[in-house]
């Protein structure tokens, strides 16, 4: 497949792009939540536009309501996330839920898409015990009780956690906390008795919990996929949540350099644009590169993704590491290269920056990817 | 089955009959690349009879019309030739200035004459051509060039000196930047060519610190240059005093060939080969591996995309100066990683296990990568004017 959009990819990608510019701007939208205090992080009334435009539905198939697109398209519609810095569930509910409940029983799907395409539920994902991903180990349980499960443990970080609807709650039903096996995901309530939210505002003014069970009791039809074999589940649910967010951040990066590159060509000192600077120049088309590079990985991982791959994991891994990398390079320019203005919060350039270092963290960093690039490379 | 995978069969069949075992691993050294021209010599049969059945099936110029020795492949199919020599690591039957810069500049800007005659001679590596851009005075600022052409109605009598000239004490003729107009920076030079052996052509080898020396400094004293070579076959390419127009659009694609050349490719393939070798690799070396392949395989996917978006004319003019930009960067590092993975080992200058020292050989030449055919401080101007379009010179 080529590497670049066909025409129904740039059509998408085109109305993505102007929806998001319109409705999910940084005034409109991230500015005016965050000057709120808003609980959520985020407008529930776009979410509904978001569904509107079909956007929920991207990865929902079309035999469930949905539009039965691939990661190619979901990347497009983040990448205009990312761009205007958007709050929104859509990446942990269209995303990583929606994908989740692709292996979910025809119940749970009945019970939990139709709000997802209509806009009405936000879902998250919860994943992570501690601050760094870590989906290896897997400690929280969820032990045998009766005909269902009764869940215990905690998890952190979880976006979106005191918001959503549901929580997609990865738990051990076997075996010790560093096992492959013995894992199974759960479509969790919110409410459920035995749950707390210990809700957080993190630096890009987005929102996540800790999150405890205790003793938390679950139908057997709260089961996503099957019992102890939860691992597969869990790994396309990562696999499409880190190609997502290599994609934001593609739009992070992107959004940041545009605004970086027209400041040099707007700001003078010294009696000149500073964009003449060659100092400035080389390091403004270093970034450049850096982020064509990181967006042609996204779009490669992605199709491999859509196509079954099984170089898929590899190269999701290379775009969220390498995306990593330009994107935070972008974002440190950005700021860098607009002197002091770009240390001031009337200035959007620094909130490019708070995204990025929460993307950076989300479903594994630089680092992480990288040492699962070498391990999957047999090394 | 579609076109394309009769083609994909037919080629996989045609290359399994006529690659020899020993054409399918990787060149081992400088000798095993085979440039071509008049006194070139076979370092075996195997070589000898792969260059011959491309020649016969046009495959040394694959996407190159076929009454000019190629085969005429559309680009999807040179693509599946591509993939399928990758598959069994062949070698290139044919290595060759002519193919990568003189070529595509003739069949942009050159006359039918000359695109019979001197791309048949390309593609069948009967000529072997050297390029004479570069002077003492003038490298990255190429335009500043002094090597000048006195109009003598039929021909021109030149003098001067080119530096850095690849191989010209090995090459058979030249293609080559002359002044023709002394009044004019731009549209007052002349993309000559002309044969080695005319008198007044010399060349000097310069040694470079890998040990070899594959290129020359080349003097021209009183050299008389045809203005034509027969019927249709001008002494010069486009017009005269419009040679910039030519020069510029070769060195875009000696960019492309530079930025493929390693950039991307057996990536990976360190780290994994070190540790089968050594049994352990250090921790932050491995780090180190570990993040140049990320960088690695996401150059290597924008390589794709940028040849997909070449085939439907979407990728920006300046996008080869990108690519050659990162991709020599890449390689440089690359090499300086295997240094690292090689330990002592590839210190040796002239072992046996070494294969004659060929590990630090490569490495230093590597880091011609980003001087030749532009600096990376070049590119990085061009990508600034060009493609950010920031103010300035
Ligand atoms: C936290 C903070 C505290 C401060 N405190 C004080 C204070 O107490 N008193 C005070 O007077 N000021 C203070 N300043 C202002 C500070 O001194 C200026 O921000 C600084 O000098 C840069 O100027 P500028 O912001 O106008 O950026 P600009 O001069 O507009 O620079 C923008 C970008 O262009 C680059 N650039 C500019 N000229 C060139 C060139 N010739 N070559 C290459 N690159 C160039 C810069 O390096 C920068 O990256 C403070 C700033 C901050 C952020
Ligand atoms: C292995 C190899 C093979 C070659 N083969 C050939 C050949 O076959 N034919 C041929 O004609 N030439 C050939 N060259 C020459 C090559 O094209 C030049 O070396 C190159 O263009 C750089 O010119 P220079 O060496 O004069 O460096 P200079 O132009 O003197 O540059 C010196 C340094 O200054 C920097 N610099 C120069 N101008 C600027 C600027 N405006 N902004 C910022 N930095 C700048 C450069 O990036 C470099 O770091 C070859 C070179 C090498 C190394």
């Amino acid at each position: 497949m080529a590497l670049y959009h066909n025409d129904d990819q740039a059509m998408l990608a085109e109305t993505a792009s102007q929806f998001m510019a319109e409705e999910g701007s940084i005034g409109k939208q991230l500015r005016h939540w965050r000057d709120r205090e808003c609980k959520d992080g985020f407008g529930h009334a776009l979410w509904k536009q978001m569904a509107e435009m079909g956007f929920t539905g991207i990865l929902v198939g079309e035999e469930d309501g949905g539009m039965g697109m691939g990661h190619v398209e979901a990347g497009i519609v983040l990448e205009e996330i990312g761009r205007n810095l958007t709050p929104s569930p859509f990446l942990t509910s269209a995303v990583l839920a929606a994908t989740a409940l692709k292996h979910g029983s025809a119940d749970l799907k009945g019970r939990y898409l139709p709000g997802l395409l209509s806009g009405d539920s936000v879902f998250a994902v919860a994943i992570d015990e501690g601050a760094k991903h870590r989906p290896e180990r897997i400690r929280t349980r969820a032990e045998k009780s009766g005909n269902g499960f009764r869940l215990s443990g905690q998890k952190d970080f979880v976006i979106h956690g005191a918001s959503a609807d549901m929580l997609v709650v990865a738990a051990r039903t076997s075996g010790s906390d560093d096992d492959a096996d013995g894992i199974t995901l759960f479509a969790v309530p919110r409410d459920a008795a035995g749950m707390s939210h210990d809700a957080v505002r993190l630096v890009d003014s987005s929102m996540a919990t800790h999150t405890r069970f205790d003793s938390v009791e679950l139908d057997g039809d709260a089961v996503i996929g099957e019992v102890d074999g939860g691992r597969e589940v869990l790994g396309a649910v990562l696999m499409a949540g880190r190609i997502g967010a290599a994609a934001e951040g593609v739009g992070v990066a992107s959004g940041a350099m545009d605004m970086t590159v027209d400041y040099l060509k707007q700001r003078k000192q010294f009696g000149k644009l500073i964009g003449e600077f060659q100092a400035l120049q080389h390091r403004a088309a270093h970034l450049y590169s850096e982020v064509e590079i990181a967006r042609a990985i996204t779009i490669k991982a992605a199709q491999l993704l859509d196509g079954g791959s099984e170089r898929a994991d590899l190269m999701t891994s290379v775009a969220k590491a390498k995306v990593s990398k330009a994107a935070s390079l972008a974002v440190k320019e950005g700021v860098q290269m607009h002197g002091g203005i770009g240390m001031t919060d009337e200035y959007d350039v620094g909130l490019y920056m708070k995204r990025d270092r929460a993307l950076q963290e989300f479903l594994g960093d630089l680092y992480y990817h990288a040492d699962r690039v070498a391990k999957l490379s047999g090394y | 089955m579609s076109d394309l995978e009769t083609f994909r069969a037919e080629t996989r069949a045609w290359l399994e009959a006529n690659c020899p075992p020993e054409m399918r691993e990787p060149a081992r050294g400088e000798e095993d690349i085979f440039w071509g021209g008049r006194n070139a010599t076979f370092q075996s049969e195997a070589q000898k009879a792969w260059f011959e059945a491309c020649v016969a099936k046009g495959y040394t110029v694959p996407a190159w019309p076929k009454e000019y020795g190629g085969a005429g492949l559309n680009a999807a199919e040179a693509k599946v030739l591509r993939e399928e020599m990758n598959r069994i690591s062949a070698r290139p039957p044919l290595s060759s200035f002519g193919i990568w810069m003189l070529g595509p500049a003739l069949l942009h800007f050159g006359t039918e004459g000359q695109k019979k005659r001197f791309l048949s001679e390309i593609a069948r590596g009967e000529i072997r051509w050297c390029q004479g851009y570069s002077e003492p005075g003038s490298g990255s600022d190429l335009v500043s060039m002094q090597t000048f052409g006195e109009d003598r109605g039929d021909h021109w009598v030149v003098n001067g000196q080119k530096i850095w000239t690849s191989y010209a004490d090995k090459c058979d003729w030249i293609f080559c930047l002359v002044r023709t107009d002394k009044g004019n920076k731009y549209q007052g030079i002349t993309f000559m060519l002309f044969d080695m052996r005319t008198p007044g052509v010399t060349t000097k080898p310069i040694k470079l610190i890998s040990g070899n020396s594959p290129f020359c400094e080349t003097f021209f004293d009183n050299v008389a240059v045809p203005k034509s070579y027969g019927e249709d076959v001008p002494g010069f390419v486009g017009e005269i005093n419009r040679g910039w127009d030519v020069a510029k659009y070769l060195l875009g694609h000696e960019r492309e060939m530079i930025s493929g050349a390693g950039g991307g490719d057996r990536t990976a393939g360190i780290g994994a080969a070190m540790l089968r070798h050594a049994g352990e690799i250090d921790p932050l070396l491995r780090a180190e591996l570990a993040l140049f392949d990320v960088d690695a395989l996401a150059y290597t996917a924008m390589g794709e995309k940028f040849l997909d978006e070449i085939k439907v004319g979407k990728a920006h003019p300046a996008q080869p100066n990108m690519m050659k930009y990162v991709g020599t960067e890449l390689n440089k590092r690359r090499h300086e990683l295997m240094m690292s993975a090689g330990g002592s080992r590839s210190l040796e200058w002239d072992s046996e296990e070494t294969r004659g020292g060929k590990p630090a050989r490569d490495w230093l030449r590597t880091k011609a990568n980003s001087i030749e055919g532009g600096t990376s401080e070049v590119m990085l101007n061009v990508i600034s004017k060009r493609i950010l379009d920031l103010p300035g010179a």
